[in-house]
């Protein structure tokens, strides 16, 4: 059973959305070991012993992550399916660079796609976030 | 898009490994960063019997500098080496190729043995082993051998590797301090496979040239753009025709060589 399919069916925790399952859309992009990971390309019995951290474990509707407010707040989804991956792969680039540039973020970010937005709010949003974090 | 069901194994020796994929002859798999043998899986274009996961081998975590030679362990993920600035300042070919390589959660997980194993035609560390004359050291029940990248890449996704023998280490000889170093490549989006790829090497008079992504393996071929495109022979798919590949083959192979050339000191 991949991470992905034990997070969503056994604990419950759909926040971790699968698109492709193959690997393509990281949708389903969590961190190991504060490492971003597509959980669909990772087996469950492969993170016994480590640490695993879901969109939920980065914030709750009532305390939201720096970043799901920037994300509500600049518009940077619209159906939302990306949303829990892009924010995910996105609290790691701004944990290693607290000052966002946008060429980076198109790179560091190239293994999330989004079907609805053009990524140009998505950006946005994350240095709207990088703001919110340093204030 | 599951996987059909499998045996599991997760040994923590080296010894133990081979052993049980010996055990499994052509049925058993060995996993490593999964970015390549787990979408087969999901995709059960692979059903393998068991599947033997290195993960927990913690001794073949690790990659070096010994002099001239990079050492790299089975389990260096792609990521430990991008995170190393001693290795990127050793060899700009390589710090070139890394951002490249599919995306960074992909290099979170992905090791650069596992991508030899795989031996995708389009993969970066193949042309890379080839470029730098790797030695690929591959361990089975009746010892270790050592594997030159000549003879390692026999086909697409198909190598001089035995059933039931793991690949243990790479050893890639770098060219001495000084020499410039440079790898390119045209690919549709960022991260996908590469359309085509060129590695060279300038130090002195040992000019080098790598092509990867027109062939089924990659190869080493004369460091002349002119000779490139008929050096060559891609094939037409829907992702490109030959003959814009043929065209891509000089292009970068000049490419490469001038920059590399600007490198060397
Ligand atoms: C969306 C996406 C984009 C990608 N883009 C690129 C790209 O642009 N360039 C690129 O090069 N790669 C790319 N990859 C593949 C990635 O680099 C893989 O990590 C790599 O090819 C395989 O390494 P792995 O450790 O994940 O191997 P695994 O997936 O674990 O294994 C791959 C194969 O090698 C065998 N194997 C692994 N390790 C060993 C060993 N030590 N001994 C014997 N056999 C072994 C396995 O049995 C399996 O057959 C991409 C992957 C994805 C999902
Ligand atoms: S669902 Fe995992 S990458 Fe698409
Ligand atoms: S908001 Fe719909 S896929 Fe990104």
């Amino acid at each position: 059973m991949t991470l992905a399919d034990f997070l969503r069916g056994e604990l419950g925790l759909t926040g971790t959305h699968l698109g492709c399952e193959h690997g393509v859309c990281g949708a389903c992009t969590v961190l190991i070991d504060g490492a971003s990971a597509r959980s669909c390309l990772t087996l469950a019995v492969q993170a016994a012993g480590h640490e695993v951290t879901t969109i939920e474990g980065l914030g709750t509707p009532e305390n939201p992550h720096p970043l799901m407010r920037a994300f509500s707040e600049m518009h940077g989804l619209q159906c939302g399916f990306c949303t829990p991956g892009f924010i995910v792969s996105a609290f790691e680039y701004l944990r290693e660079h607290p000052q966002p540039n946008r060429e980076e973020m198109r790179r560091d970010l190239s293994g999330n796609i989004c079907r609805c937005t053009g990524y140009v709010k998505i950006f946005a949003s994350i240095e709207r976030a990088a703001e919110l974090m340093s204030s | 898009m599951k996987p059909a069901p499998f045996e599991y194994h997760a040994p923590t020796e080296v010894a133990e490994a081979v052993r049980l994929l010996a055990s499994y002859g052509d049925e058993g798999r060995a996993l490593a960063g999964g970015q390549s043998l787990v979408p087969l899986l999901n995709l059960r274009l692979a059903r393998p019997k068991a599947i033997i996961d290195l993960n927990r081998i913690e001794s073949l975590a690790y990659h070096r500098l010994e002099g001239d030679v990079l050492v790299v362990g089975a389990l260096c993920r792609q990521r430990d080496l991008e995170r190393d600035p001693a290795v990127l300042a050793r060899c700009a070919a390589i710090a070139d190729a890394l951002p490249l390589i599919g995306h960074l959660g992909i290099r979170n997980r992905g090791t650069v043995v596992g991508s030899l194993a795989h031996a995708d035609p389009a993969a970066e560390w193949p042309l890379l082993a080839m470029l730098f004359d790797a030695e690929l050291v591959a361990e089975g029940s009746g010892g270790r051998r050592s594997i030159r990248a000549a003879d390692f890449f026999k086909g697409a996704f198909s190598t001089a590797l035995d059933p039931g023998e793991i690949l243990v280490e790479a050893r890639f000889q770098l060219p001495p301090e000084g020499a410039g170093t440079a790898f390119v490549e045209v690919a549709r989006r960022h991260g996908d496979f590469a359309l085509g790829a060129a590695g060279a090497v300038v130090a002195g008079d040992d000019v080098r040239l790598a092509l990867g992504g027109f062939d089924s393996v990659p190869l080493r071929v004369a460091p002349d753009p002119e000779a490139a495109p008929s050096a060559v022979n891609p094939v037409d798919d829907i992702h490109a025709p030959a003959a814009y590949r043929r065209r891509l083959a000089g292009a970068l192979a000049r490419r490469a060589l001038e920059l590399a050339k600007e490198r060397a000191r």
